[in-house]
């Protein structure tokens, strides 16, 4: 632990200056000095209206969207105790995707339902998401092994996306046109007054991800010895479980499937710290997490670059190279 | 509880998986300031009686105390204040530092955060000194060879106070030298810190040279307990390894293989 807490200030003052940065650049750049105007004296200035009502909204989803998708790769890669395991790649994202194709295609079918559009689609991701974990953890149990979990998350991603392409074929163009767009992925189009929906269940589930660093830290040399140390494993595995099905389930709902960021960021906070302690390592990975979502919004945004770009494919051109660096330094993480 | 009784006792215990009983009646002792080795050959349930003693298995029948309490009426809580465990195995560890590993063992004293105190940096620093882990402490796990992975792992449950100590094969895949390191490191614990101190193990010769008591698990007839002493020249130890195609020299306890 000694001295590195400074780590988490370099993080939080690295994702200010991505945000600070985020709302300057666009169409019209703006100076920081009128950013800072706008954010905390608003009123009069000139550029409140970019600031506050077009470039705000995008960033807190992206600040939301990252840390939420980081916590939950984290969880998820300490209870299962594999380095590969992630929101995408065990197949959470494309359960959350079918619940939302649910919703979104199969619109006739909610038409009647007095219930906003929005909570449709986080209930209907959240279910999908936490459905999803609840069947690689049963299967987890069964096979033990690594690599046939991630093989089977996979495959359960496949086949979510099977479903969904079924449904496509059978919906109407302007919905499909929306789901296509929200397919994508993205972190813009979310107006101020919808920001909620995003903003509190991610808050939520980082605020009762941070009350589990105590056992997941004991759950890092292997279930029995945390069980020996006073840990209710089975609890904390299913409330783990819930939250990270609780926080890539809203994300997705409202952002799309993201690609990568849950998986590679606990591993790019790892490399900071060089430390695996989650009492450094879940705040590192929050805090990292909606920064780096920040930059590849920036990305996105043609900061840089001039061009627009879609989100996964920056989310992946950044996010591989991790997971290949990961994947090649096989040692850090000890064989059974 | 008397400092001189048995930390841990079993009453009629019977172990075993399920419906398969592997070993029934077993009333055994561990005396505190004792190191105590446990010896049997493969699948006869060594494993098996330590976790159901480390509270990881529910035994078929019977009951165990720890000072004196029903380990099954204790909360983990405060079972893992009592009993500290090592199981076989490296753990999978990435990116943890030795220091932060030692220190989970003070999980069973911290408060919800797991925040450390002066007292529980005392006794990782104490820990670390018993078990020979010092010079690893700023090592990363990952980077230490079995051995020292070893003494870390007994350094984490030293740090958790207890005690009793129990460990599974902490001797496996380790050479000579390290296996004759690693006992001599657990009598010292058992002889220098009063606790009773249980480790199943393969190596006949370190077991009966260096620690006090044997509890020797034979098929078909139960468990057998004494010193090593009384191990060696009752025969006992032949018997339990008889028709294994080993034979074990009554006298000074070493083996020979039968061709």
């Amino acid at each position: 632990m000694r001295g590195k807490g400074w780590w988490l200030v370099g993080f939080a003052a690295f994702g200010v200056l991505m945000a600070l940065l985020g709302l300057a650049t666009g169409s019209v750049n703006i100076p920081l000095r009128d950013v800072w105007h706008s954010l905390f004296q608003a009123g009069s200035g000139t550029y409140d209206v970019i600031v506050l009502q077009v470039r705000l909204p995008g960033i807190i989803t992206a600040i939301a969207a990252g840390a939420g998708l980081a916590a939950a790769g984290l969880l998820m890669q300490t209870i299962f105790l594999n380095p590969l395991a992630g929101p995408g790649v065990l197949g959470l994202t494309g359960g959350a995707s079918l619940g939302v194709a649910l919703v979104m295609l199969a619109q006739p079918l909610w038409a009647t339902t007095p219930l906003p559009q929005d909570l449709l689609i986080t209930v209907a991701a959240l279910a999908g998401a936490i459905a999803v974990l609840l069947l690689i953890t049963f299967a987890d149990r069964r096979v033990g092994d690594g690599i046939t979990l991630l093989i089977l998350g996979l495959m359960v991603g496949y086949l979510c996306t099977a479903l969904v392409s079924v449904l496509q074929a059978s919906s109407e163009a302007r919905a499909l046109k929306s789901f296509v767009l929200w397919g994508m992925g993205s972190f813009a189009g979310m107006e101020l007054s919808r920001l909620p929906w995003i903003v509190v269940p991610v808050a939520i589930g980082l605020v009762l991800a941070l009350t589990l660093v105590k056992p997941l830290n004991a759950m890092l040399i292997g279930d029995d010895h945390a069980r020996t140390m006073g840990v209710d494993v089975d609890r904390v595995r299913r409330r783990s479980i819930w939250i990270a099905g609780l926080l890539a389930g809203t994300v997705t709902a409202f952002c799309g499937p993201i690609a990568f960021l849950g998986l590679a960021v606990p591993h790019v906070g790892r490399a900071f710290l060089r430390s695996a302690d989650h009492r450094l390592l879940m705040p590192a990975t929050i805090l990292l997490g909606a920064a780096l979502a920040l930059v590849c919004d920036l990305i996105v945004r043609g900061a840089w670059t001039g061009v627009m770009l879609p989100l996964n494919a920056v989310t992946s051109l950044l996010g591989v190279p991790v997971v290949l660096w990961v994947l090649l330094s096989g040692k850090r993480w000890a064989k059974r | 509880m008397s400092a001189f009784g048995p930390l841990m006792q079993t009453e009629e215990l019977s172990v075993g998986h399920g419906r398969t009983l592997l070993v029934s009646n077993i009333n055994m002792e561990l005396p505190a300031g004792s190191l105590t080795a446990l010896l049997g050959i493969n699948g006869i349930g060594k494993s098996t009686l330590l976790r159901t003693l480390a509270g990881l298995h529910l035994p078929l029948k019977g009951r165990m105390l720890v000072e004196g309490e029903n380990v099954h009426e204790l909360s983990a809580m405060e079972r893992a204040r009592r009993i500290a465990v090592v199981l076989t195995g490296r753990p999978r560890t990435g990116m943890l530092d030795v220091e932060t590993l030692v220190a989970l063992g003070r999980q069973p004293w911290t408060d919800r955060w797991g925040r450390t105190t002066a007292a529980d940096r005392e006794a990782v620093e104490q820990a670390l000194e018993r078990s020979g882990a010092m010079h690893l402490r700023d090592r990363q796990v990952a980077t230490c060879s079995d051995g020292e992975v070893q003494k870390v792992l007994i350094a984490r449950a030293l740090a958790q106070a207890t005690p009793v100590l129990l460990l599974d094969e902490p001797t496996a895949f380790l050479d000579l030298p390290n296996r004759a390191d690693i006992v001599r490191v657990l009598r010292s614990i058992a002889h220098g810190s009063n606790k009773a101190v249980f480790f199943s193990t393969h190596d006949l010769q370190l077991a009966l040279d260096l620690s006090d008591r044997v509890v020797l698990m034979r098929s078909g007839e139960g468990l057998w307990q004494g010193t090593s002493a009384e191990a060696m020249h009752s025969g006992e130890l032949g018997r339990a390894f008889s028709g294994s195609g080993v034979s074990i020299d009554p006298l000074t306890g070493t083996h020979r293989f039968l061709p």
